[in-house]
């Protein structure tokens, strides 16, 4: 009797200790996986802080400079500062409610404002979009885009916009055009979203038609509206300091490595592969470029090298993450002799004052590129499109659906589309209102001085 | 007295300096000047957009001398200025009224 008490003991002991030890492994097991989540979540968000930074660092000083640089010495500062104020007023805008139209789940055309003020997003991550960063991350990477993309359009009216009318411009633009664009192609639900339920399914990974397209026809009918500044083209008009250009050109390729490799989301192989693409693509567009300059006009020109690398930057927006390193060579080689010849061939042939080549690089660059990522897009680079029995559906031309080269075209006709219609009517809005265009003596005393009170040189003091 | 002006390629200037000082002339007044005289501009092209450059950089030495050093200075900043192409400048030489220094008003070839 007292030997079986014992055993039972002994067995009921052994019970509870086995339950035990179970359910240490699960605690640890629980543990393990908190922390390999944390340890992914700490890298990705560590590398999209960086690419937020390197995306604002494009804008200003990069963009800044390179226009800055292009423009007469009386419009030095006026031009950077179109540029910079954007930094300021889109972020506002974001904030309020450009975020939440841009990101937040409404219609296939515009968000809604569940987002408004930023309500709700926090350090949780939102897993529609990014599941390994704080919500607010994705947040504040996808608002320099936002800068970017109307501070591009400045460079078709240097040197003759008004200040006040660039930001009633530019603000009735974010919402007309961009927050629209942005979540047709990005936003859950969005008409040309390829991975969240769009019925085109547009493939862009960075912002080809959103940004260079939008950005781009946007600045042709700027140049149009406004008409040519006072004395082009037989005055000259020539760039006032290259080298400020040259360093805001290498500037955007550095930072383009986070507007393009940033897009991944995530520090992953896919980020790798968009680096390396949007990397291939600015050399080969550089070198494009050059070298019809060089047979055209008999020499190559520093303008021309750092005008063919953001070309080339441009038409691998929408591809880079889609193609593999060869095909991101060719595509940035057309972009740079396709935006080289409308530069140097269009724009002198219709004779429109597109003063700083917004449409011939941005329009043009974005166009090509968004139409050849339907002939090289593959899921041997992407594969997150699956299809129902997981696996990976094909995507481009080379991966045998040359179909998508339609969903591309889509894409690139609704953004051209917009970018017209919004533009037009914006600009009729903002003359009504406040007259687009600076006045005459302003225009040939210079923007420093008569918008701003200030000159970019005083070498006297 | 009589003022020399003499328009010459800007990189021969630290030659007519050290050739200006070697016949003992040390003041003069240097402006970077753009102009053309029998010369041809050049053509510059950004990004196809064509411009004839007709007014070229040129630097233009002042300086106003005693007249007896007249040749010996001209023949200085000759040497010096030359390199025989198309485009090496001009000497103008004026005759000067009065010179004065205005620290302790010297006047004549005194103030020089």
């Amino acid at each position: 009797m007292k030997h079986t008490r014992f055993l039972y003991g002994i067995l009921a002991y052994s019970v509870v200790g086995m339950a035990q030890s179970v359910q240490t492994v699960e605690d640890k097991l629980t543990a393990l996986e908190g922390a390999v989540k944390s340890a992914q979540s700490a890298g990705d968000n560590a590398w999209m802080l960086v690419s937020a930074a390197l995306v604002l660092m494009m804008t200003g000083p990069g963009l800044a400079l390179f226009y800055g640089g292009l423009v007469r010495k009386k419009n030095v500062l006026a031009t950077m500062m179109q540029s910079f104020v954007l930094m300021a007023v889109i972020t506002i805008l974001w904030a309020v409610a450009g975020y939440s139209l841009a990101f937040g789940e409404g219609s296939s055309l515009l968000g809604d404002l569940r987002y408004w003020c930023l309500n709700g997003v926090g350090s949780a991550p939102n897993t529609d979009y990014a599941a390994t960063i704080p919500h607010q991350t994705f947040m504040v990477y996808q608002l320099m885009f936002a800068i970017i993309t109307p501070a591009l359009i400045t460079g078709a009216f240097a040197e003759r916009m008004k200040f006040s009318t660039l930001l009633l411009f530019m603000t009735l633009w974010a919402f007309v055009v961009y927050f629209p664009m942005a979540h047709m192609v990005w936003g859950k639900g969005g008409l040309l979203n390829a991975f969240l339920g769009g019925r085109v399914p547009c493939l862009d990974f960075a912002g080809g038609t959103v940004v260079h397209v939008t950005s781009g026809v946007s600045a042709l009918v700027c140049a149009l509206y406004l008409g040519k500044r006072q004395g082009y083209p037989h005055e000259p008009m020539k760039p006032h300091n290259l080298v400020l250009s040259f360093i805001g050109a290498c500037l955007l390729w550095v930072g383009w490595f986070g507007f393009n490799a940033g897009s991944a989301l995530s520090a992953s192989g896919l980020a790798t592969s968009a680096f390396v693409a949007t990397h291939f693509g600015a050399a080969a567009a550089s070198l494009g470029w050059l070298l019809a300059e060089w047979i055209k006009h008999g020499k190559p020109s520093v303008l021309g090298g750092i005008s063919g690398c953001v070309a080339g930057l441009v038409a691998i927006t929408p591809a880079a993450g889609f193609v593999k390193p060869l095909p991101a060579l060719l595509i940035g080689f057309a972009a740079g002799l396709v935006c080289f010849y409308m530069v140097a061939g269009v724009k002198q042939k219709f004779g429109y004052d597109d003063s700083l080549d917004a449409f011939g690089v941005h329009g043009a660059g974005g166009t090509l590129g968004a139409v050849l990522t339907g002939v090289f897009a593959t899921n041997q680079v992407n594969d997150a499109l699956r299809d129902a029995s997981g696996r990976p559906v094909a995507l481009g031309w080379v991966d045998g659906h040359a179909a998508q080269i339609w969903n591309q075209l889509g894409g690139v006709a609704i953004a051209w589309v917009l970018a017209i219609a919004g533009t037009l009517i914006i600009l009729k809005i903002c003359d009504l209102v406040l007259g687009v265009r600076v006045e005459s003596e302003h225009e040939v005393q210079g923007l420093d001085l008569s918008l701003h009170g200030e000159e970019g040189y005083n070498f006297e003091s | 007295m009589k003022k020399v002006e003499a328009i010459i390629q800007p990189f021969k200037l630290e030659d007519v300096k050290e050739a200006l000082k070697g016949v003992g002339i040390d003041g003069m007044t240097v402006t970077e000047v753009r102009g053309h005289g029998r010369q041809k501009g050049h053509k510059e092209v950004y990004r196809g957009q064509e411009y004839e450059v007709d007014l070229l950089p040129k630097v233009k030495v002042e300086m106003v001398i005693p007249s007896a050093r007249l040749e010996e200075v001209v023949r200085a900043v000759i040497v010096a200025a030359r390199t025989g192409k198309i485009g090496d400048g001009k000497i103008f030489v004026y005759d000067v009224a009065e010179a004065i220094r205005i620290r302790n008003e010297d006047r004549g070839e005194a103030a020089l």
